[in-house]
């Protein structure tokens, strides 16, 4: 079906369902109760989760096929949202237009990147690419700063010219980016007994844009481009000896993961139009090699599970500061609850890059193939247990 | 004039000589074996011939070009493939999967970027690397990691992969150690069938004198990095220098 095979449709089918979904699934708990707290089902947490699996699941074009580990790659997700600004900024507010400007600018500055950094692999590519990216932060924080606003980040003015659109609303503010009219803010809000739903336009739209972007990287993993970027991480010599350079190969799957963290840029943008130098942080670039390697490197769908469990702590549990927990032990004894709370405080609220690297620690060392791993290995040990409570519960067993 | 031409070539690794004026030449449609102990340079002159090292001295002919100065996958295109001493392979792939890249590299090589298409889409290709594993009887294990492989199927395996590009020369290093009798008669045959069909030009570097003194037509004898002798077969096994040098040790 669509060109995939049963198993990878069924996996598209999945994914479809759990983003369109989204705002259901992650808001189990009903709004007055003490566990809404941890309800991610609001639309800017969703944007973020599907915009990151985005970027994700192209650096794992690059990083889980190819073996290449670029430590750059918040560069173009910076480089891609500036170009959207200017879209914004220079010809009009729809998001059309800025999405794929933010895509291809991406793809030309990786090209360049991309190009001089592979002619290094292993750790110095590593390094190449993150020198690269930290002199992008740098430009753009200081030296390009007529270009990039700097220190506050490129933002909408009222004097933007706009050629096919208002500069200024009737009402005199500045307009917001919208899809031929339908505002990425606008919100649906459906209340049902003690929960209430919101279903953003901001977010389908990127959740359209992310199936599409994961059904293309299925497509890409099967495709025999897929065979030759794996066979660049298995076997480089061999390659050579077959006749074939390994470096456009790799170039082009630098690129197209350079073209996807576009794409996440453009889309950030859209959701809300600012573009600041701290997206291109080394500390960026290294969130999405944690997303990637937790999630799975490698597979189709880790790279997303990493980019939503990562994002999911960063909001959830950055949020738990002491008079929440105060709140869940104050039925303790008053000496229990302090030491009960001190003990849990470091890793939650501004301590939740604790409970992530002890997490990402014991992911690594016990399940190398990340979460995907974890869930394959669940999966054989229920299907072992179901087989064997099949034969236990055999009554025409013979005797003998 | 033969297809391949070595004058003269040298190589020192150090204080090593590892090679020391090496002429060979070999004829097209012939198979010429590479014989000698171990440590005499054998697997050194093969990878002069495909770029992997370069000489210190001397010229590599192959059809009139130079390979010298070429790079591995040049020299590839040129119609030089290579079947590794320890096996070259892509490891993490399956069986199938190993032998899809060098057809879908055609002869060429040239950067091809099937990015959406399925390999279900090009059946021909599919068949065609279908074909060559029926060839080396390994199509019941196309589905296998090739890490998963024993050592003489990890050889099949890349002797497949050299087979499938229709090469004008194939290099064999050591292309039976490790396999059982059955499948090293097999592999004889193999390359015998596909040089009678296809006209195959084949450099053998080999130990096991069942499978020299059934493929080669000439043989030369390579002891402490030079040539000892060149001729053919039978005039070898009669050959006293040959023996004392290496059959000594191989009691045929
Ligand atoms: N890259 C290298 N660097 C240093 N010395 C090398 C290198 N390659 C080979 N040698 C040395 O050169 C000599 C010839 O090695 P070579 O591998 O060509 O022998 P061979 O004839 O193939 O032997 P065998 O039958 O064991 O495969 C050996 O002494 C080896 O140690
Ligand atoms: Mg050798």
């Amino acid at each position: 079906m669509l060109g995939l095979t049963r198993k990878d449709f069924q996996l598209l089918l999945i994914v479809i369902g759990l983003t369109m979904f989204a705002p259901f699934l992650l808001n189990p708990f009903p709004e007055t109760s003490a566990l809404a707290q941890f309800n991610a089902g609001y639309p800017d947490l969703l944007q973020r989760f599907v915009i990151f699996s985005i970027f994700a699941i192209g650096f794992n074009i690059l990083f889980g096929l190819t073996g290449y580990l670029s430590f750059g790659h918040a560069a173009f997700i910076g480089i891609g949202s500036y170009a959207g600004v200017w879209m914004m900024k220079l010809l009009t507010m729809n998001i059309i237009p800025a999405i794929l400007v933010s895509i291809l600018v991406a793809a030309l500055v990786s090209l360049i990147i991309g190009y001089v950094s592979l002619r290094r692999s292993g750790i110095y590519f590593s390094i190449l690419t993150l020198a690269f990216a930290q002199m992008c932060y740098a430009l753009a924080y200081s030296v390009l700063t007529p270009i990039t606003g700097g220190e506050t980040g490129l933002q909408l003015r009222l004097n933007d010219p706009r050629i096919l659109g208002e500069s200024v609303t009737e009402a005199g503010n500045i307009p917001v980016p919208h899809l031929f009219g339908l505002e990425t803010r606008d919100s649906l809000e459906l209340a049902l007994g003690n929960w209430v739903f919101t279903f953003n336009a901001g977010y389908y739209i990127a959740a359209v844009a992310m199936i599409l972007a994961f059904y293309l990287a299925i497509r890409l993993f099967r495709s025999p481009f897929g065979i030759m970027l794996r066979a660049v991480k298995s076997n480089q010599q061999r390659m050579s000896y077959t006749g074939l350079n390994p470096k456009p190969y790799t170039l082009a799957a630098f690129v197209i993961s350079g073209m996807y963290a576009g794409l996440a840029g453009g889309l950030m943008v859209a959701m809300d139009p600012l573009a600041g130098a701290e997206r291109m942080l080394w500390t960026a670039s290294g969130e999405v090699v944690l997303m990637t390697i937790l999630g799975g490197a490698g597979t189709l769908i880790g790279p997303v599970l990493g980019a939503g469990v990562i994002k999911y702590f960063e909001s959830i549990f950055s949020t738990i500061n002491r008079t929440v927990l105060e709140g869940w032990f104050a039925f303790l004894p008053d000496g229990l609850e302090n030491v009960v709370i001190s003990m849990i405080y470091p890793f939650v609220g501004k301590g939740w890059h604790l409970t992530l690297g002890i997490m990402f620690m014991l992911v690594v060392i016990f399940l190398p193939g990340g979460l995907v791993e974890g869930g394959q290995r669940l999966g054989r040990l229920f299907r072992r247990r179901g087989k064997r409570d099949a034969a236990e519960g055999d009554p025409v067993k013979p005797a003998e | 004039m033969g297809i391949l031409e070595v004058k003269g070539v040298n190589k020192r690794f150090g204080g090593l000589q590892a090679l020391g004026d090496v002429n060979l030449s070999v004829a097209e449609q012939t198979c010429h074996a590479i014989i000698g102990p171990n440590g005499a340079g054998k697997s050194t002159l093969l990878n002069c011939l495909v770029g992997k090292l370069i000489p210190d001295s001397g010229s590599v002919m192959f059809d009139g070009q130079s390979v010298l100065g070429r790079k591995p996958h040049e020299i590839n295109q040129m119609g030089i493939s290579r079947v590794f001493q320890t096996p070259e392979i892509f490891a993490d792939l399956t069986v199938l999967e190993n032998v899809l890249i060098p057809c879908f590299a055609k002869r060429d090589g040239a950067f091809r970027m099937h990015a959406i298409e399925s390999v279900d889409q090009e059946p021909e290709i599919k068949a065609q690397a279908e074909h060559i594993l029926e060839d080396v009887r390994m199509l019941e294990k196309s589905a296998m990691l090739a890490s998963a492989l024993s050592r003489g199927d990890k050889r099949r395996l890349e002797m497949a992969m050299c087979l499938v590009q229709q090469p004008r020369l194939l290099l064999l290093d050591e292309p039976t150690a490790g396999m059982a009798r059955a499948d090293t008669n097999n592999t004889i045959d193999l390359l015998k069938e596909i040089r009678d069909k296809r006209g195959l030009t084949m450099c053998i570097i080999e130990h096991d004198m069942h499978v020299v003194f059934s493929l080669a037509e000439r043989i030369t004898v390579l002891a402490q990095g030079s040539p000892l002798v060149e001729d053919t077969p039978e005039n070898i096994r009669g050959n006293p220098k040959v023996r004392e040098a290496y059959l000594g040790e191989a009691q045929v």
